[in-house]
């Protein structure tokens, strides 16, 4: 089933990130529709609407806001994640350089509904000229009174500032965000408390992802059945879904929630199948995190609930396919790679596996392991996963775990022939044990 | 890099490794960098400057290519936190360098998604068209090589950054026309990101 692009309708189209274009398709009437609502209706719509969060976990967004504490005297916060480091993953970059608007208008609504007057939007420091983009659409939207004080007259004042990073994956977790934020380390704290209780400088906060907010407005606009019926039961609204890797045609794709993983990668509306004619070997569904899906268990709606059953996740929706050229334990090792040198340091199971998971992977990659280095590798992603202070240490061991399940095979050939017998064509030239 | 006694230290770069910056020459903001930040720091709540910790990290880096122990003494000043604190934060993220770099900074993503297009490849040629390896500058000070994670636009495979820009779809064939691209008309050397529709439309 495809589904007319509603987020990305028009990010094609010269200038689409202007304001002038932005108030021509009916731009900030979902604002003007909300600042005349008490903002509780607001969350109850979002509720109802039952959007959830697009950024990895998702949970609920109506039900995150209703956790913001109500009865204090403190300031309440946006966050806007835009750290997009997930490996696979950029869909919000399309949203903030074409339609940056949106974005922004999502923010003051989000602020509305939770009584805060300031939302820092995050963006990861390698986006620098996303940033320009938004920063220029952010004097366009204050010149035209859409944000600052008393918004279009409704005595309602917001603020919304970008905040730049500096190079972490964990920056994207959300409490290492308002870390970072606070000008600290991203290192994440210890949950409870939430950041719905205490976020950014102690005060209450919500933590949305970019695609999250940028759906508030069309919620509010055109209300919560019209998002419903869009998806399956549970997984409503337009989903923007980033496909790469070994296929034809990769690219950000918006499509409801009821498209299978299979269309997404071999429909003719999307990524067209495999590039080079070859045979799919596997695919990673949402970012370098989640678990492996093989080429049978693709035909499912590629919603929250549909990849979980097939035993993935569909976390940021950032598909990899793969090809037979494709080494597993090559690529345990690259991902391997990025988790270690993403790791934060904080907890010792994370700091210490990751770094013993990436060794033991390149000593089988480079022919020089033994056939108990496998249990070893079971032994060490195990003590690794579930047992860590954030999800990252769970995202670490994943890509061990699933490569170890379904190609253990491949494994024990390194082992048995000394090497890796399935060295493509696109890979260093010299052995694996030449990378550093 | 691991803390445990059987793993051998040495084997690379990591966040939790600490590393005393050098002195370096005096640093001040120029006038102008001074009054963006006194802008930006007004983001923040006033009790809450740290904050402003990142951007003024970035302007230093903007002004002076790197970041050295005076600078990041005189980040701590204006923002009244200790040098230490300033320091955490340097040695933490890795876009931040306390040592000199190349007028062009090549970041080749090597994760997942690029690997599989050819980045390795990639850094192969622009290693030896170079005559560096990756992590080092060359000896003219004018390009320096980096291997870097996903930089978030794996559909656009093997993606370089250079500097503040980007450059997408980079085949190894043609890394070493890249390079003397670089040299003879700099940046706009890039393809830059490919949803600029209205600079590829020339407008
Ligand atoms: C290691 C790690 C990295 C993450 N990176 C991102 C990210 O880059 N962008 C993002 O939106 N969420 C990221 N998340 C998820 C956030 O923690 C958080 O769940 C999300 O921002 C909540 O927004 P949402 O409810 O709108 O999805 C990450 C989580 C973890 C554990
Ligand atoms: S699991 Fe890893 S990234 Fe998360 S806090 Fe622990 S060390 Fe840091
Ligand atoms: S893997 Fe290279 S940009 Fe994502």
């Amino acid at each position: 089933m495809t589904m007319q692009p509603i987020l990305t309708q028009h990010v094609r189209e010269p200038n689409s990130f202007t304001l002038d274009f932005y108030l021509r398709h009916q731009g900030y009437e979902g604002l003007k529709k909300a600042l005349a609502l008490p903002p509780n209706d607001i969350i109850e719509m979002v509720k109802q609407s039952g959007l959830r969060g697009r950024g990895g976990a998702g949970f609920p967004t109506g039900m995150k806001w209703q956790f913001v504490l109500k009865d204090t005297p403190k300031p309440k916060y946006i966050a806007c994640n835009a750290d997009e480091s997930e490996p696979g993953t950029f869909k919000d970059h399309v949203l903030m350089e074409r339609n940056p608007h949106l974005l922004i208008e999502g923010c003051a609504i989000a602020c509305y509904a939770i009584g805060a007057k300031v939302a820092y939007i995050y963006i990861r420091g390698e986006f620098y000229h996303v940033q320009l983009a938004l920063e220029r659409a952010l004097d366009e939207a204050y010149a035209a009174g859409w944000l600052g004080k008393n918004i279009q007259g409704s005595g309602f004042d917001c603020d919304v500032y970008v905040h730049r990073g500096a190079g972490a994956y964990e920056a994207g977790e959300e409490t290492a965000l308002l870390e970072s934020l606070e000008g600290k380390r991203a290192q994440p704290r210890i949950k409870p408390p939430f950041p719905a209780v205490a976020g950014l400088y102690g005060c209450p906060t919500a933590v949305n992802n970019v695609e999250t907010l940028c759906n508030v407005p069309l919620i509010v606009k055109n209300g919560a059945e019209w998002f419903t019926a869009l998806g399956p039961e549970k997984n409503g609204g337009p989903k923007l879904y980033c496909i790469s890797g070994h296929v034809a045609r990769p690219g950000v794709y918006e499509t409801s929630m009821s498209t299978t993983m299979k269309d997404l990668v071999f429909g003719a509306d999307f990524a067209q199948g495999m590039a080079n004619g070859r045979r799919l070997k596997a695919v990673i569904p949402g970012g370098s995190s989640v678990p492996i899906l093989l080429p049978d268990q693709l035909d499912v709606p590629a919603s929250f609930d549909g990849i979980q059953k097939a035993g993935s996740l569909l976390g940021s929706a950032g598909a990899i396919v793969m090809d037979d050229t494709t080494c597993m334990v090559w690529l345990a090792e690259n991902l391997l790679h990025f988790y270690q040198h993403e790791s934060c340091g904080k907890c010792t199971p994370c700091r210490e596996g990751t770094d013993w998971l990436l060794k033991i992977l390149r000593r089988i990659e480079r022919g020089e392991g033994e056939m108990r280095d496998l249990d070893l590798l079971q032994s060490v992603a195990d003590n690794i996963n579930g047992k860590t202070l954030c999800a990252f240490g769970d995202a670490a061991a994943t890509p061990v775990l699933t490569t170890l399940k379904h190609f253990r095979h491949e494994f024990e050939a390194h082992v048995r022939e000394g090497g890796c017998p399935l060295h493509a064509g696109w890979r260093r030239r010299g052995t694996a044990a030449a990378a550093h | 890099m691991s803390f445990h006694p059987k793993m051998p230290y040495g084997t690379g770069w990591h966040r939790s490794e600490r590393k005393l910056a050098e002195l370096g020459p005096e640093f001040a903001y120029t006038p102008e960098n001074q009054a963006r930040f006194d802008a930006i720091v007004k983001r923040y709540p006033p009790e809450h400057r740290r904050s402003a910790i990142l951007p003024a990290l970035h302007l230093v880096q903007a002004q002076q290519g790197y970041i050295t122990g005076h600078a990041m003494t005189f980040v701590a000043g204006q923002i009244g936190c200790t040098p230490a604190d300033v320091e955490d934060v340097v040695s933490y993220y890795t876009m931040f360098f306390t040592q000199p770099v190349g007028t062009y900074v090549l970041y080749v993503c090597r994760t997942l998604s690029c690997a599989l297009c050819g980045a390795e490849r990639l850094t192969e040629a622009l290693e030896e068209k170079l005559g560096i390896r990756a992590g080092q500058t060359d000896a003219t000070g004018t390009f320096t090589l980096l291997e870097v994670e996903c930089l978030g636009a794996c559909d656009r495979a093997p993606v370089v950054m250079v500097n503040d820009e980007w450059h997408e779809c980079a085949r190894p064939e043609d890394a070493a026309a890249l390079v003397d691209a670089l040299r003879e008309r700099g940046t706009a050397a890039l393809t830059g990101c490919h949803l600029c529709v209205e600079r590829r439309n020339g407008q």
